[in-house]
């Protein structure tokens, strides 16, 4: 099993959900993040006084799939997040060690 | 005298009663006795004038609170929005119970003085002594409105010029400093200038100084004070290094709303009736605020940047402080001209020139309230003239009205700077002026307060 992380865009998020239902994944968890990277942040005046925000809001995406569908998730969130500007995200995998179903206490695979 | 007024008030209504026209009786001979009576009897006021001055000091009270708390309010962090809120509420309250003392006595009280005192305060009325319901104040006609319906009137403008001034020491003073401060102030600075600028015998009135709703004695004279105190009390921390940016600009649009509507109170009600100059008072308050608040957005995008809310609200404030004391003063272009005139020098002075100076004005009421002041105060001299559609007889000249104008603004800048700085030190001397380093990082509604305005 794998746990994938992607952070993306957030005006990107109903398209990427859409579309990682049309591949089969029935779940997720979404949390509103702010980070920075390359994409350099925006400037704020109030009556002149110039803040720079270096923080910008984000997306970030949880899901864990089984291996067969793991590369098949990154490379659909890698397509429909892409807008080809700096700061579409990043996309990180990860092993998971297990997972269990705490309604039925189904353990692996199945509890996904 | 009672007798007099009451026997007048008792053919009055029998005249109306008369006049109508299901009641056709000798009408002459009552009509004869009451013009008999009123030659007797002191003036009485017109319910119309006087509905409308109780109508206009609410109105100025609106725009303290909640206007101006939500507009100071709004711009501050939001660990300060109740410190902010608190300290123009009960500043507010401290000078209303002040002005019934000895405010209003040293403005506008009954006793003139001689010479030179009588320039600068009058005396008598003190605790409002002498007056009662039936006591009458003088228009600016052969009219009269009740004497405690003037009273109040002024009082809300004692009352806005101490809370205005809280916008220079925002997010740093302390509650007990403002306590302290505000009698001290009120006493030494605002009631002479009110009685300087408004009563007769006063120097600038005498002098000729046209101000029609208060320029010089609110709006100067606030952010002079301002700037005074926030050199005292010293930057805010981390300012200005660390990003500041205002905690609701929802809440200053609101205010920004209540604060123009409320301003119709001040700057007609200044008329002191319900005539044609409250009227030409009223329009210029539209039109010069509508000029100011677009020439704020226009000035943003001519410097390279988008036209803001803040910008908006910001340029609303100075076409309202412009035109306070050309409301009565000038045609409603002239009064267009001033906003734009203005909304320029103060964008130009709070964006561009404000951070060259080492002051922290919080929430930049000497950029906005001081600077649209001298500019409205020295324009009012030109928007007069008969050639601009200005109310004025052309009888005095452009060039010497302009002396006036500037006198009247030096004048005020001197007294309101010396005077706030002796009442400022007072105060550092005794309380202290500022919070601790921990509470100001804590935020002053906790520090000061023990609340917080979300959770």
């Amino acid at each position: 099993m794998k746990f994938i992380i992607a952070i993306i865009k957030p005006f990107k998020l109903d398209t990427v959900r859409e579309a990682l239902s049309g591949i089969g994944i029935a779940g997720m968890t979404v949390t509103e993040v702010k980070g920075f990277g390359r994409q350099k942040g925006q400037t704020e005046i109030y009556r002149g006084a110039e803040y720079s925000t270096n923080m910008l809001p984000k997306v970030k995406l949880e899901i864990a799939a089984s291996d067969d569908v793991a590369a098949q998730v990154v490379e659909t969130i890698q397509s429909t997040a892409n807008t080809g500007a700096i700061g579409d995200g990043k996309i990180f995998v990860l092993d998971l060690a297990s997972a269990t179903r705490i309604r039925t206490g189904e353990s692996g695979e199945t509890a996904l | 005298m009672k007798r007099i007024i009451l026997k007048a008030a008792a053919l009055a209504t029998g005249a109306v009663l008369l006049a109508a026209p299901s009641f056709a009786a000798p009408v002459s001979d009552v009509a004869e006795a009451v013009t008999a009576a009123a030659e007797a009897a002191p003036a009485v006021p017109n319910p119309g004038n006087n509905a409308w001055m109780m109508t206009a000091t609410v109105l100025v009270m609106l725009m303290i609170l909640p206007g101006l708390a939500l507009f100071y309010g709004g711009l501050t962090r939001s660990k300060n929005m109740l410190s902010t809120m608190t300290q123009i509420g009960a500043t507010a309250c401290l000078a209303m119970l002040i002005w019934v003392m000895w405010g209003y006595s040293l403005a506008f009280g009954d006793t003139t003085y001689e010479g030179t005192l009588g320039l600068f305060v009058s005396g008598g009325s003190y605790f409002l002594s002498g007056t009662d319901a039936s006591s009458t104040a003088a228009t600016f006609t052969d009219e009269v409105i009740s004497k405690y319906v003037f009273i109040s009137f002024q009082m809300t403008f004692a009352a806005i010029t101490a809370a205005l001034i809280l916008g220079a020491t925002a997010e740093r003073m302390k509650f007990s400093a403002v306590m302290a401060f505000v009698p001290i102030w009120l006493t030494i600075v605002y009631f002479p200038i009110a009685h300087m600028v408004w009563a007769g015998g006063g120097l600038l009135f005498e002098d000729g100084a046209l101000d029609f709703a208060g320029g010089t004695v609110v709006h100067i004279n606030a952010g002079v004070s301002g700037l005074v105190l926030a050199y005292l009390l010293g930057k805010r921390r981390g300012y200005p290094s660390e990003p500041m940016p205002p905690h609701s600009l929802v809440m200053t649009m609101i205010g920004t709303g209540l604060l123009w509507v409320g301003w119709f109170g001040f700057n007609a009600g200044s008329a002191l009736e319900a005539d044609g100059s409250a009227g030409l008072a009223m329009i210029n308050t539209f039109v010069a605020t509508a000029a100011g608040a677009l020439t704020w957005m226009v000035a943003e995008r001519a410097a390279g940047h988008k036209g803001s809310a803040l910008g908006f609200c910001s340029g609303v404030i100075v076409g309202l402080v412009a035109v306070t004391p050309a409301a009565g003063n000038s045609g409603p272009f002239g009064a267009i001209l001033l906003g734009i005139i203005a909304s320029l020098v103060c964008y130009v002075f709070v964006a561009k020139v404000k951070a060259k100076f080492g002051y922290d004005d919080s929430l930049d009421a000497f950029g906005i309230h001081g600077v649209g002041g001298i500019v409205g105060a020295i324009g009012t001299a030109v928007v007069y003239q008969p050639f601009l559609g200005g109310p004025g007889d052309g009888s005095t000249a452009l060039g010497a009205q302009l002396g006036v104008q500037v006198f009247s603004v030096l004048v005020t800048i001197a007294w309101a700077g010396l005077g706030t700085l002796i009442a400022g030190f007072l105060v550092k001397l005794t309380i202290g002026l500022r919070v601790d380093e921990e509470s100001e990082v804590n935020g002053l509604d906790i520090s000061e307060h023990g609340e917080r305005a979300y959770n």
